[in-house]
């Protein structure tokens, strides 16, 4: 039988008193997609359930000196914003896959990153795009870059007493495009049999200025592809260079592929050969003047 | 096990249910409320049977804690026709298109589409195939679904 008793707390503190009153007792559950399926399929419960939705100041996107999401905007929100769409296109890439509908109406960005999957498909968007994690625990706020942020599957740097509370996103990122390509075999409900982001400026000599790769579901969690970064640097935008860096993407120098039952390995290193440059080629062409 | 009381609004009426705190929204509705219009598929937000609207937006109610619904105002498919009994355009436009055929998921259809429609009165075709990309449906194709919505639209309107 599962039982477990629900919390709604209204605010920080009280969240921060409950969880220390039940300590490993406890679980936070934000829209509950991924909590709430592992309580159904696993038939285990904490003991209690402390909920974040009643923190309704934590659901925001905002642009004011860089980018702010609250952790407890939903994916809709994002599928739905223009500023996010036109400036962090990765990011609505990524949201506007998220399960369907109903999923998406209630699930966050905060419970996506947090859960810690290595398909999760905002966490490829998020890692191209640089954002910084901020945490807040009883002693205080402190800032991760997200690429710190997963330390395994499902694993993460947040201690048990702190809260994700949104997500910032550097200034510059206005002059970046970006893409996310989740690979699926069907079109809708399915989690990536790979992910891949691009972000990307151009210098007006059209040489890729900065350049930003990020994989999931090629390794424990999800990464950066840096040295194939550090290759586009400085490199004109053309198809060989693209090439060149997809199968630096793809190689052991930035990810560790496997065989799964989903997918084999050579496939998921083809799919990011050809991926890196399409995406590399969409970002591009969303670079807004 | 702990119960939990909550009040809100159910198709339009102010309810109380008194249930375990650990209860869905779907199984209160079916379970405390008896009303069975939305079904159990899955149980874990797969299939989009058991499909309701909160607040104006489209849900899974299998995964709805019930400790949330608290103040808010739920429609579900028994809420849709007018007082008279006469059907929602929506329900038309499916019987009229051969919109169902063993009926299971069809509330949890109706259900995204009217969602869909209240929020977006004049959807493209990718628009109409987004809003129900989260109900399964393993009789009908979808092709008369989606017409269907198509239609009811254009009566709306
Ligand atoms: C049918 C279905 C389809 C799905 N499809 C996809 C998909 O296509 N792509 C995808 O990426 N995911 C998918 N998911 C997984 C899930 O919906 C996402 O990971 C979602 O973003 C989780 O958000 P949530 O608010 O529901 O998290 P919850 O379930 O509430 O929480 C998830 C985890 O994060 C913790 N947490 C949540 N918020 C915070 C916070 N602010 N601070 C600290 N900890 C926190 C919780 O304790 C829990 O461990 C799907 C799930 C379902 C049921
Ligand atoms: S029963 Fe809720 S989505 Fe399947
Ligand atoms: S009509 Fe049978 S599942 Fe849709």
């Amino acid at each position: 039988m599962i039982d477990y008793d629900y919390k709604k707390p209204e605010s920080l503190k009280e969240v921060f008193s409950l969880l220390k009153e039940y300590g490993p007792k406890a679980t936070l559950i934000a829209g509950g997609t991924d909590v709430m399926v592992k309580i159904r399929n696993t038939k285990k419960a904490p003991e209690v359930l402390i909920s974040l939705r009643g923190l309704k100041d934590l659901r925001y996107i905002r642009k004011n000196n860089g980018y702010h999401i609250g952790a407890l905007t939903t994916h809709r929100m994002l599928e739905q914003s223009d500023l996010v769409q036109t400036e962090l296109s990765a990011l609505h890439d990524g949201a506007s896959e998220v399960g369907s509908v109903q999923i998406r109406n209630v699930a966050t960005v905060g419970g996506n990153i947090c859960n810690a999957a290595p398909s999760a498909d905002t966490s490829g968007p998020l890692l191209a795009l640089d954002a910084t994690v901020v945490l807040e625990g009883p002693e205080g706020r402190r800032s991760v870059p997200i690429a710190d942020f997963f330390t395994g599957t499902y694993r993460t740097v947040r201690k048990a007493d702190e809260v994700l509370i949104e997500f910032q996103i550097p200034a510059e990122t206005e002059s970046f495009g970006s893409a996310y390509w989740k690979h699926s075999r069907r079109k809708a409900m399915e989690l990536p049999l790979l992910g891949i982001s691009v972000a990307l400026k151009l210098s007006e000599n059209k040489e890729i200025s900065d350049a930003r790769i990020s994989l999931t579901v090629a390794a424990p969690t999800p990464i950066r592809a840096y040295k194939a970064e550090e290759f586009l640097k400085g490199k004109p935008l053309d198809d060989d260079v693209l090439r060149e860096a997809g199968k630096i993407a793809s190689s052991r120098d930035c990810c560790s592929l496997r065989d799964s039952l989903r997918c084999a390995a050579w496939y998921r290193e083809k799919i990011i050969q050809v991926f890196v440059p399409r995406m590399a080629r969409l970002a591009a062409e969303r670079i807004r003047n | 096990m702990k119960k939990v009381s909550v009040s809100f609004t159910l198709n339009g009426d102010p309810v109380t249910a008194e249930v375990p705190v650990t209860w869905s929204l779907l199984k209160t509705l079916r379970e405390y409320f008896e009303l069975n219009g939305a079904k159990k598929g899955c149980g874990v937000g797969e299939c989009g049977a058991c499909t309701v609207i909160v607040d104006g937006d489209a849900v899974s109610s299998c995964l709805y804690p019930i400790p949330e619904i608290e103040g808010r105002s739920v429609t579900t498919i028994e809420g849709i026709a007018s007082a008279e009994g006469e059907l929602h355009p929506l329900q038309k436009a499916f019987i009229e298109n051969n919109g169902v055929q063993c009926g299971y998921c069809t509330s949890g259809m109706l259900m995204s589409a009217k969602s869909l429609l209240d929020q977006n009165p004049d959807p493209t075709e990718d628009e109409i195939r987004t809003s129900i990309a989260g109900n399964f449906c393993r009789c009908t194709g979808y092709i008369q679904i989606v017409e269907a919505i198509g239609m009811a639209a254009e009566t709306i309107k």
